[in-house]
């Protein structure tokens, strides 16, 4: 049986919230592609916990699913974003976001 | 006590993300990274979500945040990265004022507005069953097509590690059909073994 929350959920929401906010201020903030990688997974942790609140406030195991999902799709996005920066900074070591430029007009 | 657990996990995730973002060595962000999936598994942990605050363990902790340090160790780019350089003037001050605004969104949406949506009537969170075998047989039935997506994604992500992460340079690639020299002339005179 679920037991009766005692906290109210919007502060689980509010959390969410803030990490949220502090994933998308950290990538427009830093400039080492790695850390940036790490602010998204911030920000898809945030997501995940709002997830977990509605599935417990709505009594529904679905939300429970797609937070699964999420973890599956962070684990091959970091698959293949690690593996780009590893050949960007193999080619241009030391690189920052402002050197890959190569598509500016 | 919810309310306790709900407190100390607050605290650790929000000082980890903290710690992402100022810490100015990319090795001391991971590490604090790992305090905020710890502190988001205690939170899954304090909704019932027991499965997935394993995972969440696992996974993130253990997969994702040692595959982060494995690539600062293999590049050598733990060095500190100089948070007064700025090439876009302004550009930083102008970030917090974005991420600012967008919490005060997100904040204010959240007061504003009442928690809807149709409460469960197939997949009940609390009809008895273990956590595990709910999200098992949920992923089963329902969520069966996404599933077998998902093992599409997973294959197409390896294929793109490895096709990224080969070297690419002369010498460096060797076709897996061609005959290399070293390897048949080794497999034709076997080394004696010695008794």
């Amino acid at each position: 049986m679920i037991a009766a929350s005692t906290v109210d959920p919007a502060w689980y929401l509010g959390l969410g919230a803030v990490l949220f906010s502090l994933g998308a201020t950290g990538l427009l903030v830093r400039r080492n592609p790695l850390v940036m990688f790490m602010c998204v997974e911030l920000m898809l942790n945030a997501v995940n916990l709002t997830f977990i609140t509605f599935a417990r406030q709505l009594n529904d195991v679905g939300g429970q699913v797609v937070v699964f999902f999420v973890l599956v799709v962070a684990a091959a996005e970091v698959v293949v974003g690690l593996g780009i920066i590893v050949s960007i900074l193999r080619r241009t070591p030391g690189a920052t976001a402002d050197d890959v430029s190569l598509l500016k007009g | 006590m919810e309310a306790a657990v709900f407190a100390v996990g607050a605290v650790i995730c929000v000082a980890g993300a903290a710690g992402v973002i100022l810490n100015r060595n990319p090795v001391h962000s991971a590490l604090s990274l790992v305090a905020t999936l710890f502190g988001v598994a205690v939170l899954f942990i304090a909704q019932e979500a027991h499965f997935l605050a394993a995972v969440q363990v696992i996974v993130y902790a253990g997969a994702i945040v040692v595959l982060f340090l494995f690539v600062i160790m293999l590049l050598g780019v733990d060095r500190s990265e100089d948070l007064a350089d700025e090439p876009l003037v302004g550009q930083r001050p102008a970030a917090v004022v974005v991420g600012l605004l967008l919490g005060g969104v997100l904040a204010g949406t959240l007061s504003a507005a009442t928690i809807t949506g149709l409460r469960s009537v197939g997949g009940e969170a609390d009809d008895g069953t273990p956590n595990v075998t709910q999200i098992g047989r949920l992923l089963f039935t329902d969520y069966l097509f996404a599933f077998e997506v998902t093992s599409v994604l997973l294959v197409i992500g390896v294929v793109g590690a490895v096709v990224l992460a080969r070297r690419s340079g002369a010498g460096a690639n060797v076709d897996a059909d061609e005959e290399v020299d070293e390897i048949s002339s080794r497999d034709s005179e076997p080394v004696e073994e010695s008794a």
